[in-house]
């Protein structure tokens, strides 16, 4: 598909990777921020042939890992009552409440449907307008001007029946969140690519300033994260920190006015607590006051919920980059993306869920080979080291195209 | 989540006063909203996020970008070790080039 298949080309990735281990002198440690980009690091075997000086940590960029669990609860409960139509993006049927998901609900007789765009869930209100149909909207600030738009358009169209579940988080103070941690290793970001397609890069100066890190907006194919780690691990070489767009063809400093100005209007800044992570202010967006009609927190009365997260899910350690998903002692065994015990094993940008689908499992062994055999220049992984072909999983109703799934966003 | 991909406009419509347009991708064709980049034209390509574009795909920053790659390897020629450059050129030829095997079938 154009631009998708040419920043996939093997002879030109091959060029980036002889450049990275050219430049590199030190062990760097670099975040990738966006669970789209861990996806394709992981599932492309990325990671195994950068040098090993340089370590991707993987972030808290998977939206769907990170709505807290008092939403999804809020989420199954509203969905759970009769005359409700509870509407979703795919990936968020199997994420675990406490003790059910949506998908058990669906099963339970909830009205549960799945849609690939908000404004579709806006079309079912038009067309039940004795039942409620609620969106739940959730994401980074790539799918907040949707779900802006679609509660703009509700409200001058009149569609009553109609609300949204908000849970939406930012990226910038997540950034600043991880480097004011006392155990944090990040010593640069690739900054993710579509939420400065919205935003611009104008939030990103300050921190790059104030951190003293290199911030690079990087895209979502293979060739993209090279050329951002590229860019990224010049700049540490040289002990610079300022913010770089290694994404200029989607990516404009100034964002996309419009968007923005709908998600002032709509939205308000509020403190979020991130699944995993805990309460990071100022991270999150919800509805503003002149749209409060249209949030369902405040048109269902949903109180009294006691969560529980599973005691054994190490999720939170692997969305700060503390764990590598495959060091978790349930991971593969108690947990799978069939019976996950958190989020991160659910969604396809969730680290555990890359990892189980993408990533051989002898990788610790890898690791202890002679140094030599993993030093070669843009030596790609041999025929027993290569990540494994992957099957051509099932894809959800709301992926327009197989081939699409390496180009997922936060 | 969801993905955000590059398609090409193949019509645009005003509907129920909101401006509308068909997007090809790679022959998957959607409805895709235009309200936040009502001035894309047919022909152009997009960043298309559940159903809406978000942002304009400037062509010649993609040309731009890959002419970029294409000109790398300076840096490995100068400063590489040619102990490894000569085996890998005696090897059974860029070994690199398997990087697709596990890379882009789907």
């Amino acid at each position: 598909m154009k631009y998708i298949d040419e920043f996939q080309d093997p002879g030109l990735a091959a060029r980036l990777v002889d450049e990275i281990h050219a430049t590199v002198t030190r062990p760097w440690a670099l975040m990738e921020v966006c669970g789209g980009q861990t996806h394709t690091i992981i599932r492309h075997g990325i990671d195994q042939l950068l040098p090993e000086e340089v370590e991707l940590i993987h972030g808290p960029g998977c939206p769907v890992c990170v709505t807290p669990l008092e939403v999804i609860d809020k989420a199954l409960e509203i969905a759970s009552r009769p005359g409700v139509i509870f509407c979703s993006f795919g990936d968020m049927l199997r994420v675990p409440g406490t003790g059910r998901d949506l998908f058990q609900v669906r099963g339970e007789g909830g009205d549960v449907r799945v849609v690939y765009s908000p404004l579709d869930a806006l079309r079912i209100a038009e067309q039940n307008q004795d039942r409620e149909v609620v969106f739940f909207g959730i994401g980074f600030e790539t799918t907040a001007p949707p779900n802006a738009m679609t509660v703009y358009q509700a409200r001058r169209q009149r569609i009553r029946n109609f609300s949204m579940l908000v849970s939406h988080v930012r990226v910038p103070p997540a950034i600043e969140a991880i480097m004011r941690s006392p155990d944090c290793r990040v010593q640069a970001f690739l900054a993710a690519g579509h939420v400065c397609s919205v935003m611009g890069t104008g939030e990103y100066p300050e921190l790059a300033e104030r951190f003293r890190v290199p911030i690079v907006v990087t895209g979502f194919e293979p060739l993209d994260i090279l050329e951002g780690v590229r860019r990224t691990v010049l700049q540490l070489e040289r002990g610079d920190h300022t913010v770089d767009n290694a994404y200029p063809r989607a990516v404009r400093p100034e964002g996309n006015p419009a968007a923005r100005a709908m998600l002032d209007d709509v939205f308000e800044v509020t403190d979020r607590a991130w699944r995993g992570i805990g309460v990071i202010p100022g991270s999150g967006w919800r509805l503003s006051e002149r749209y409060r009609d249209y949030d369902a927190e405040h048109r269902f009365q949903v109180d009294g919920i006691t969560t529980r997260e599973p005691a054994a899910c190490r999720s939170g350690e692997v969305l700060q980059g503390l764990l590598k998903p495959h060091e978790c002692e349930a991971f593969g065994t108690t947990c799978t993306p069939r019976s996950p015990l958190g989020a991160t094993m659910v969604s396809s940008e969730g680290a555990c869920a890359a990892y189980y689908l993408y990533r051989r499992l002898d990788l610790t062994a890898q690791a202890q080979a002679p140094a030599s055999q993993n030093r070669a220049p843009a030596r790609p992984p041999s025929a027993e080291t290569a990540p494994p072909t992957p099957s051509p999983s099932p894809s959800p109703s709301s992926c327009p195209s197989p081939s699409m799934e390496g180009s997922s966003v936060v | 989540m969801c993905l955000a991909v590059p398609g090409r406009v193949l019509g645009v419509e005003e509907r129920d006063g909101t401006r509308m347009a068909t997007v090809d991708f790679g022959g998957v064709v959607k409805e895709v909203c235009l309200e936040y980049l009502p001035d894309l034209k047919v022909g152009e390509y997009a960043i298309v996020h559940v159903g809406f574009a978000l942002q304009r795909l400037d062509e010649d920053s993609a040309r731009q970008t890959l002419e970029l790659f294409e000109h790398l390897g300076m840096l490995q020629e100068e400063f590489g070790d040619p102990w490894e450059q000569a085996a890998a050129e005696n090897g059974s030829g860029r070994p690199s080039h398997d990087v697709a095997a596990g890379e882009v079938q789907r």
